[in-house]
């Protein structure tokens, strides 16, 4: 029997190379280029030389792929400057290699909450273009999101995991625009108590995410099944219309919908139960 | 019940001024207006998201980016694509006043994050496929509403006005998550320029390409009108001449200095990328 290796307690080095072919992970920009915040230090925290993304290089089933992964444990795995740029960067370079006709297959490893705030319209600003850098190469390649937990993926980075081609989650995961604490802070606590996990994992978990079709494929935290997973998503190719994009039959759910009485958690799964047909 | 919407707004004056009443199309949303309006003798659409108090969603009723108005923005911009896939791809200007995205577990459950990436989507897929598209800031220009609504533009124009304000979240909210005081980040503020919310520090990290500067912001004169219809017609033949790309953002001498790190990113992997 195989034993099964947790993925969430991997850190993100060893996340990127536990979903690429055996020994084939190299990495781009690592910690000894320290190429580090120049706006952490300027607030008395100390940087780190990767600013919590590991990139690199390697392949899927022998195809040319790139991953980015974030590291929850480096600052809540936020967007900064550097860290942002790493990512829309190898973006920007997969488009290039695509139209050249060399396709590279991106992966993305989501831990974060958002923009590092420390580095605020600087985060923002590198976020907009990480949409921009999927969505400009999920013309050639499919883009594979992956969202396993500790942290979650949260702000602008969970339109970036919405804009993936397919995205796989955890049990462990969260998905969602705006973090508990956030939606407290500006709507009250009579909207969300922030302190109610049971109520959080119900929203924004990621077994929910999966049962209500924010999410294609949801995998126990084994990294072997993720990395099956993957190949699983790789392998379906590129997606005529993406999530993104199914405007008509996502306006038509959210017509049916009573703003007034709105659904249960639970009675949203069997009323946008995601139906293989469609 | 009127549904036409009451609250003024610097997004419904501008709307009004730029495209005028004539044009506009029914989109079923009155919290999202869209017209198609002329600049430069150019058909042209103009959108912009406005307060709508009756709105269904008690979250979204002052202007915010909720559920149905990222996917309206969505099918809107789409539409336009669709329309002139065969003809001079209209300029398609984004009226920015948005205060944020909604909060709330009701926009959470339906997938705010998802309608919001069909709205970023729709506008980064205009841009790729030829459609000049300008974000036009007029006051707020907020967090994950401006990743939907304004962001993907080929080119950013604001006026110079102190409500104009750009940045990732509300002080409020951002003093939690940091654990600082409001008045901690706005000292913050005035050392690290990324923290500002004021539109001149944003313009110092290299991503606008104007501040439009003497005009009344809530009550423009026709001069302003014109001279703020000039500029755009100036951001929209700059940007038909230009890469379809967010390049522009990196080249200016502002993003120079205080993006360096953004550019040094690019260049050392680019270098690194096909190394054995």
């Amino acid at each position: 029997m195989m034993i099964r290796q947790s993925f969430i307690e991997m850190n993100a080095r060893e996340r990127a190379a536990a979903l690429l072919d055996p020994a084939s992970f190299r990495e781009l920009l690592g910690p000894f280029e320290r190429i580090k915040s120049p706006w952490l230090p300027l607030q008395g925290i100390v940087a780190q030389a990767d600013d919590g993304v590991v990139l690199g290089r390697g392949l899927i089933d022998g195809r040319s792929a790139f991953v980015a992964s974030i590291e929850g444990a480096f600052q809540g795995g936020s967007m900064g400057e550097v860290s942002g740029a790493k990512i829309a960067a190898a973006l920007e370079l997969a488009r290039r290699d695509c139209e050249r006709g060399r396709p590279i297959l991106p992966l993305l490893l989501f831990e974060t909450g958002g923009v590092r705030l420390q580095e605020a319209n600087l985060g923002l600003a590198a976020i907009a273009e990480i949409h921009a850098g999927i969505i400009a190469v999920r013309e050639f390649v499919p883009v594979v999101g992956v969202v396993a937990g500790v942290v979650g993926c949260f702000g602008g980075m969970s339109l970036a995991a919405a804009l993936c081609t397919r995205l796989i989650v955890t049990r462990q995961a969260r998905l969602a625009m705006n973090g508990p604490e956030v939606i407290e802070q500006e709507a009250g606590i009579g909207e969300l108590d922030a302190a109610d996990r049971a109520l959080i994992w119900k929203l924004m978990g990621g077994e929910q995410r999966y049962a209500t079709g924010f999410a294609d494929d949801l995998v126990d935290d084994d990294a072997a099944a993720i990395a099956t997973a993957v190949r699983w998503a790789v392998a379906m190719g590129v997606e005529a219309e993406p999530r993104s994009r199914q405007i008509s039959q996502y306006m038509a759910r959210l017509a049916a919908i009573d703003a007034q009485h709105p659904p249960t958690p639970v009675a949203l799964r069997r009323l946008w139960q995601t139906d293989p047909v469609a | 019940m009127n549904l036409k919407p009451t609250l003024s707004s610097r997004g419904h004056t501008w709307f009004d001024a730029l495209a005028g009443q004539a044009c506009s199309l029914d989109t079923g949303l009155p919290s999202v207006r869209v017209a198609d309006g002329e600049l430069n003798r150019e058909i042209t659409r103009f959108i912009a998201v406005v307060p709508d108090p009756n709105n269904r969603f008690a979250r979204a009723r002052s202007g915010e980016v909720g559920v149905d108005e990222g996917w309206q923005l969505a099918l809107q911009v789409r539409r336009a694509i669709t329309a002139d896939r065969d003809c001079r791809r209209r300029s398609i200007i984004a009226i920015v006043d948005i205060s944020s995205q909604a909060y709330g577990s009701n926009e959470e459950l339906l997938g705010i994050h998802l309608a919001c990436a069909a709205a970023a989507d729709a506008f980064a897929s205009a841009r790729l496929a030829g459609h000049p598209v300008i974000a036009f800031l007029v006051g707020k220009a907020m967090s994950g509403a401006f990743l939907a609504h304004g962001y993907q533009a080929n080119r950013i124009i604001a006026l110079d006005s102190p409500e104009v304000l750009v940045q990732a979240m509300s002080k409020e909210s951002a003093a939690r998550v940091t654990r600082l005081s409001v008045s901690d980040l706005e000292q913050l503020g005035r050392q690290i320029v990324p923290m500002a919310y004021d539109i001149e520090s944003f313009a110092r990290l290299g991503l606008l390409r104007t501040i439009i500067r003497h005009i009344d912001a809530d009550r423009p004169t026709s001069h302003d009108v014109a001279r703020v219809r000039g500029e755009l017609t100036d951001a929209i033949g700059d940007a038909r001449a230009s890469a379809a790309n967010l390049s522009s953002r990196l080249a200016s001498e502002e993003a120079r200095q205080t993006r360096a790190a953004s550019i040094e990113v690019r260049r050392r992997l680019a270098e690194q990328w096909d190394a054995a």
